[in-house]
């Protein structure tokens, strides 16, 4: 069995990772009755003796006697961190597994990356090789982060660096909250081109997210349970933004059910690499089949169901329509449709009382609406994982290697290119050491680039067919 | 005569436990519809070759399980030992703690390597511990990483090691709309490595034992458990004891060596195909009763017309003149022409069933006569609770079309170069695809022009 390693950077980072790991403990303990430390345990989480905690060894089997997250925190400004540290999942975390400093980045992303970058380096890599030994196989490390700030965006890409460096072997997932149009930070273009250079430099895959998809997947629900329609109760914990049944007992903050979407998203990922299954799905096989060229490896995903009805008669026509609702644009967690874009490969991992025959029907029937590249007309990846979430008999993650992330580049390529040509706020990040105007071209050249390579398969769309002769035998 | 099965990958290990199952099910079944003394015969002959006795009296199976990853071991081998009736040698197993990731060359060209001294310590154990080694059967699918990389680089082992046993490798090929995106590059590396080192290769097609579990059984959510147990039953069918020709002598000492003696005159011909009739729900069985000579009257047209099951047959498909010389050009289109057919009759009244029509040259290459191409094997215990059961191992252009389909999408994707840094990146390169695409096209060609 494989460990994974989370790195949460900065307020978005560490906001979102915090629900990560109250639900991940939820998420064990609904399935681990008997409180044995087992394998699935130690994927996120190490077991360790109370009382030796600076020199005990790690204790491998047998009970659990006190749970610490593999994790690493990292925020330029206290109060977030802080936070989590005063409030229930305290005892989750230890001091050796943070850093922070005091006065933030400024929603900068050159004091990020290159300032703190340069004054951190050290402590950061001696924290990681730690982390790294405690684990018997570190297979992943997932970076949890924000685009548009200053911390998640340039520390967090600086580590992303430093962990291809490091560790070479160990495949880098990352979560990146993309900002919106109505976005309050003024920079938050440059700072995001120039984080989507490392991201396609360093990252084996990204996951985009967008605040925008998250809320309105929040309203519908909302919606949903108050609507007070006959037959639609719905179960609380099972609602996909919820935290009910999990160790956060305070006033739930207005972020909290958004960024529960993007908890569950990565404990779904992880699943069939923790939980047993009748056709598993591991981490670097996601990788392996949903990047055909290495730059591209933005995967857009979407989580059904958003909640389960507490009416337990499901007819089996909900689960068919979960798998239609993953391939709905209200379902996907960036501003993009799929279904009406180039697909390059798709991933289905369905959890819970789902079979191979239901999974075999629902691709036939979803098929033919959808539009795959000529050479891979068949891209589909499953998995299937026994296990089910919390509150709910069966989900479905997709995972989609889609054109439709291109338009999200695109628009952050122009509010990028609306401040740059009135050289805006330039100053700001001129003026930090190691920062130049090279820096900025080079971003944008690059996500110029990443832009022309989508737009060179959409072209492939539709067109006619043409195979590639075989090659001939001579009888 | 004693056969080691090897079974690798998340595929290849839940196979194994079912076929396992299957045979300890049948021996000890009430159903073998046969005097005494066959019946343990039978039985004996049977836990013969698969398996061997502990002082706890529960037969342990000869098996070898081989998996990167420990979860589907772990529960293969508790699944196993709670049955009661036989377990896994708990030793018998080899696992790491990481996945080939559906990379093959993962698994050929890094874990192969870099396991093999364990792995083969492991295969030396089973062997040694047969009175004497009839052969290996290897099971594994062809879309993974494990089972398909590290499974082709076992087999070279195993030939290197063992160069005068048999090796038979059973091979799961994938759905066709995907399980794994890059399934077709692993079975093109698969195939062909394989070919170089195994003796043949007996398949079994996802898609079609999923048909033959929607409209045969009747099964409303196939789970991959139902598919296996299918598999399980039809590969028990060819592997469980039976009279080869010239009955009466006993079970054959020789399974493996038969098998291949029969079916495999030339090497450049080596995929096998494999139909089981009847094939229904366990509940309908005592409803049901056959006939032998409708049974082989399904079985030839299943042969000639490339079915995949007994229902649905086309009887359109009629073989060419009796008796002419027919350029592989002209002969009717969807006709099946076999180099060689094996059928093995298990159940009441086998004596006396005529298998003549299985004997037509017509369905048959020039080169060989019926005689040499044509083998019948029969006994007459009962094999799983079916009164008459028949099994076809067919050397025919069954696997043609699907084989040349799974080559075109692998040369498709090729062309555009997509996915292959993951495989570079482990040592495998563009000119070894070439390779393994050469030799392929070559088979293809070879089974066209039959």
């Amino acid at each position: 069995m494989t460990q994974a390693v989370v790195v949460q950077v900065g307020q978005c980072g560490n906001q979102v990772g915090c629900r990560f790991w109250d639900l991940a403990l939820r998420e064990h303990a609904a399935v681990n009755k008997k409180g044995i430390y087992d394998e699935a345990l130690s994927s996120f989480f190490r077991n360790i003796d109370t009382r030796n905690v600076d020199n005990g060894p790690d204790i491998y089997k047998g009970k659990i006697c006190s749970l610490k997250a593999r994790a690493l925190l990292i925020d330029m400004e206290e109060g977030v961190v802080n936070e989590i540290l005063q409030g229930p999942l305290r005892d989750v975390f230890d001091s050796k597994q943070l850093i922070t400093d005091v006065s933030g980045s400024g929603n900068n992303w050159a004091v990020g990356h290159k300032r703190y970058g340069c004054q951190y380096r050290e402590n950061i890599v001696e924290k990681l090789r730690k982390t790294a030994e405690h684990c018997d196989c570190l297979q992943c490390f997932f970076i949890i982060h924000s685009m548009g700030g200053g911390t998640g965006s340039g520390l967090g890409t600086f580590v992303l660096n430093l962990l291809e460096e490091e560790f070479p072997e160990v495949y880098r997932f990352v979560t990146s909250v993309y900002p919106s149009g109505e976005d309050d930070v003024i920079t938050s273009p440059y700072n995001s081109v120039l984080a989507m250079k490392e991201l396609n430099e360093h990252a084996d895959c990204v996951l985009p997210i967008e605040n925008e998809s998250l809320f309105e997947i929040v309203n519908k629900i909302n919606q949903m349970s108050n609507s007070g329609k006959l037959g639609t109760t719905v179960k609380p914990n099972s609602l996909v933004t919820s935290s009910a049944g999990s160790a956060k007992t305070l006033q739930e903050k207005p972020f909290d059910a958004m960024n529960n979407i993007v908890a569950n998203l990565l404990l779904n990922l992880t699943s069939s690499a923790r939980f047993e299954g009748s056709l598993n799905m591991d981490l670097n096989e996601i990788s392996m089949n949903l990047v055909p060229f290495p730059r591209l490896h933005y995967l857009v995903s979407s989580l059904t169901p958003l909640y389960t009805l507490a009416d337990v008669n499901v007819p089996p026509r909900r689960l068919d329509q979960m798998f239609s609702d993953a391939f709905n644009r209200d379902h996907q967690l960036i501003q993009a449709d799929p279904k009406h874009s180039l697909y390059l490969a798709c991933a289905l991992l369905v959890r819970g009382n789902v079979q191979v025959s239901d999974l075999r029907r629902n691709i036939e029937r979803l098929k033919p609406s959808l539009h795959f590249v000529s050479w891979n007309q068949e891209g589909w990846k499953t998995g299937l994982c026994s296990v089910p979430p919390v509150g709910h008999s069966h989900s479905l993650l997709a995972l989609a290697n889609n054109t439709c992330v291109k338009p999200t580049f695109i628009e952050l390529k122009d509010r990028f290119m609306k401040l740059y040509k009135k050289k805006a706020h330039l100053h700001h990040y001129l003026q930090i050491d190691g920062m130049e105007q090279s820096c900025f071209s080079e971003a944008i050249s690059s996500l110029s680039d990443l832009i022309e390579e989508y737009n060179e398969l959409d072209a492939t769309k539709g067109g006619p067919r043409i195979d590639p002769s075989r090659l001939k035998i001579a009888v | 005569m004693s056969i080691v099965t090897v079974q690798l990958g998340q595929c290849g290990n839940q196979i194994g436990h079912e076929v396992f199952s299957a045979l300890c099910r049948d021996i000890h079944g009430t159903h073998g519809l046969c005097s005494k003394k066959e019946n343990e015969s039978y039985q004996d002959a049977c836990k013969e070759r698969f398996f061997y006795e502990e002082e706890s009296a529960v037969p342990v199976a000869r098996a070898v399980l081989i998996d990167m990853e420990p979860k589907v071991i772990s529960q293969t081998l508790s699944t196993a030992a709670s049955s009661g009736h036989w377990k896994y040698n708990s030793h018998s197993h080899f696992c790491q703690k990481q996945g080939s990731g559906n990379n093959w060359a993962n698994g050929y060209s890094v874990h192969g390597p870099r396991h093999k001294e364990a792995i083969m310590n492991l295969v030396q154990k089973e062997a040694e511990k047969c009175d004497r080694l009839g052969g290996f059967v290897t099971i594994m699918s062809m879309a993974g990483g494990t089972g398909s990389g590290l499974g082709a680089f076992v087999t070279q082992c195993l030939r290197d090691a063992f160069p005068t046993s048999f090796i038979l490798n059973h091979v799961i090929w994938p759905y066709g709309t995907g399980e794994v995106i890059v399934q077709n590059y692993n079975s093109v590396l698969t195939l062909s490595h394989l070919y170089h080192s195994s003796d043949a290769l007996l398949v079994h097609e996802n898609d079609v034992i999923h048909k033959i579990c929607a409209q045969l059984m009747n099964i409303k959510q196939i789970s991959f458990r139902d598919v296996n147990q299918v598999i399980a039953h039809q590969l028990g069918s060819v592997l469980q004891p039976t009279h080869t020709a010239g009955g009466g002598s006993g079970y054959s000492r020789n399974p493996l060596g038969d098998l291949l003696e029969t079916l495999v005159p030339h090497p450049e011909f080596r995929l096998l195909g494999l139909r089981n009739i009847p094939q229904m729900a366990e509940h309908s069985l005592p409803y049901s009763t056959f006939s032998w000579p409708g049974l082989i009257k399904h079985l030839r047209q299943m042969l000639i017309a490339k079915a995949q099951m007994e229902e649905g047959i086309d009887w359109q498909v009629r073989p060419p003149h009796p008796g002419s010389c027919i350029p592989s050009t002209n002969k009717p289109l969807h006709f099946n022409t076999s180099i060689a057919n094996l059928v093995i009759l298990r159940g009441k009244d086998v004596q006396g069933v005529d298998l003549g029509s299985f004997q037509d040259p017509s369905l048959y290459t020039s080169w060989l006569s019926p005689q040499d191409a044509f083998n019948a094997w029969k006994t007459p215990r009962a094999f799983n609770k079916y009164e008459k059961s028949a099994a076809l191992v067919s050397n025919s252009q069954f696997l043609l079309k699907p084989l040349d389909s799974i080559v075109g999408k692998a040369w498709n994707m090729f062309a555009s170069k997509a996915y292959l840094h993951q495989y570079t990146k482990f040592g495998i390169q563009e000119e070894d695809f070439l390779d393994c695409f050469t030799t392929l096209e070559q088979v293809i060609s070879s089974y066209t022009n039959l």
